[in-house]
């Protein structure tokens, strides 16, 4: 059973479409890879099911009607997104940020020190004094103190240093087999991706193009679609 | 670079250090000018919860320090007249007592900044200003026609109303009430600022958009942090009234918000002491300077200037070499 089922999910940025009808599906511990070129509808796809912007069409988690939610109450339905660009709360501490978000779950500051040894070397450094890849580990570890049942990651990666990017895409892996979460991924990194998703989906103009297991995606589709 | 630790400490002890000095010196107008100081710290302690953590700028907050004086002027009003107060279906007696008084000025002033606060958290940036000072002015305008309890003449209240165990009218131990209360209310600051609460509301000034990513709904924190705000505003409300004993509308007018907003950015805006430190200079200058001219409102704004435009930290920034949060 789907755990997040997305049909023909329309929105738009005022009088500008941007999502045609894009068709996703999620099930429960599964990690699903969302594709596509820049500016096709990917961080918007994410926007419309965390309601931080208005959207038609289908959109259910864990059996409940994600439009009849305002953004705060989809989070705590377990949606737990970590945002394009870190954003974490940067006059708070790093420890400030995590107990911020807390919610009850197995997910606590042991976990996420554990997770990211580096956050819990740097727990009462004020968040702005972190380097760019400390802040996208810590805005993950916010994410995961909400114990979220999907784990929606947005170009976590991009801009990073390679070695902070392995130490990210290690951390992914490690959520995937430790704990068992739904993961939606948004990335560049074709090989990164292959490695931990399960399937695919790729978007082109706002609507879904390709939806498969990720062994069956071929260079020809994301040549044509990715641009990879 | 001094740690603001030790500022806190520092301040509160010259806070007792000064009337005590004044007791044994036998100079009871000094007790009663620290205790001013005191209380219209205690009101911007309140306002600093909405104000420095939640970034709520409130134009409107001497409505709560005025329903906290309305409350205690009327209910020793009705107490000294010996006339009931009547209340639609209930009729209830007037009443000196402290205790009485300050719960009566906290639930009034919470419910008031309940509503308020329901309404204005609608708007955000220059509209809440501007909707918090129109709930402030029709406090105002009300207070200025309700004949019943004084209109534009106010209110006296012949003796100060009575603490259990105290003779309030011996200044010293009046300032004794009213510090313990300014310690109290800076406890619910700073514990607050390091809850989870806090720092949820920390987060939804930062970020509205963000805190809804994590579950929190930012209206809800800012509406909390504005009712203890209120509540807290409100008791120094009471207090300067009963300081004072007598109550009036200049109690709600806007130009005491602006003050109250004003001694936050001089201490320092989400400081613990800030209010405290910018109550003490605004009492200081007022005494000393006001001697000499009538216009010392002057020198405030040169200072107030100075601060805006070099140590937006205000003096705790000025003195710990950390700058402020930014609201």
């Amino acid at each position: 059973m789907s755990l997040l089922r997305v049909h023909d999910l329309k929105a738009a940025y005022g009088p500008v479409p941007a999502l045609f009808g894009v068709d996703l599906e999620l099930a429960a511990g599964e990690v699903l890879a969302l594709m596509g070129r820049n500016g096709m509808g990917k961080s918007t796809t994410v926007k419309a099911i965390c309601r931080m912007i208005p959207s038609q069409g289908g959109l259910q988690f864990a059996g409940h009607d994600l439009h009849a939610l305002p953004s705060y109450k989809v989070a705590r339905l377990g949606i737990g997104l970590v945002p394009e660009g870190r954003r974490c709360f940067k006059d708070l501490t790093v420890q400030e940020n995590l107990v911020a978000a807390a919610r009850s779950g197995p997910w606590d500051l042991k976990g996420v020190d554990g997770l990211f040894p580096r956050l819990g070397e740097r727990r009462h450094q004020r968040a702005a004094s972190l380097s760019g890849g400390e802040q996208q580990m810590l805005a993950i570890g916010r994410a995961l103190m909400t114990n979220p049942q999907l784990l929606i990651l947005d170009e976590a990666t991009e801009g990073l240093a390679p070695i902070v990017r392995q130490e990210i895409w290690a951390a992914i892996n490690r959520i995937k087999t430790e704990t068992g979460m739904a993961i939606l991924l948004i990335d560049k990194s074709l090989r990164e991706l292959s490695a931990v998703s399960d399937r695919a989906m790729i978007l082109a103009r706002g609507h879904t193009v390709w939806t498969g297991k990720m062994t069956e995606l071929t260079p020809e589709i994301t040549h044509e679609y990715v641009g990879v | 670079m001094i740690r603001e630790s030790y500022i806190n400490w520092i301040v509160l002890a010259g806070f007792l250090v000064v009337p005590l000095w004044a007791l044994s010196a036998d100079e009871p107008f000094t007790i009663t000018l620290a205790t001013r100081a005191v209380l219209l710290a205690l009101a911007a302690v309140g306002l600093n919860i909405a104000l420095g953590i939640g970034g709520l700028v409130s134009l409107g907050h001497a409505a709560f320090f005025g329903l906290g004086g309305y409350a205690m002027g009327i209910l020793a009003h009705h107490a000294q007249t010996f006339t009931p107060l009547e209340l639609g279906m209930f009729t209830i007696a007037g009443t000196k007592s402290m205790p009485i008084i300050w719960l009566t000025a906290i639930i009034v002033s919470a419910l008031a900044a309940f509503v308020i606060g329901l309404l204005s958290l609608r708007t955000t940036g220059v509209y809440f200003i501007m909707i918090t000072l129109a709930f402030g002015q029709m406090f105002f305008f009300f207070s200025i026609s309700w004949s019943a309890y004084g209109g534009e003449d106010g209110l006296s209240i012949y003796v100060r109303n009575g603490f259990p165990g105290l003779n309030t009218l011996v200044p010293i131990q009046f300032f004794g009430l009213c510090f313990t209360a300014l310690c109290a209310a800076l406890f619910v600051h700073w514990k607050l600022r390091k809850s989870p609460f806090g720092l949820a509301l920390n987060a939804a000034r930062q970020s509205p958009a963000r805190v809804e990513t994590v579950g929190l709904n930012p209206v809800r924190l800012k509406l909390l942090a504005f009712v203890i705000s209120g509540a807290i505003t409100g008791l120094a409300g009471a207090l300067f009234a009963d300081l004072n004993r007598f109550v009036s509308p200049t109690m709600f007018s806007w130009q005491l918000s602006g003050e109250l907003i004003v001694l936050i950015i001089i201490g320092g805006v989400g400081r613990l002491m800030g209010p405290v430190i910018g109550a003490a200079l605004f009492v200081t200058l007022e005494h000393f300077l006001g001697a000499f001219t009538d216009f010392w409102h002057v020198w405030l704004g040169v200072i107030l200037l100075l601060i805006v435009l070099f140590a937006r930290g205000g003096v705790v920034g000025i003195l710990t070499g950390k700058a402020g949060p930014h609201v």
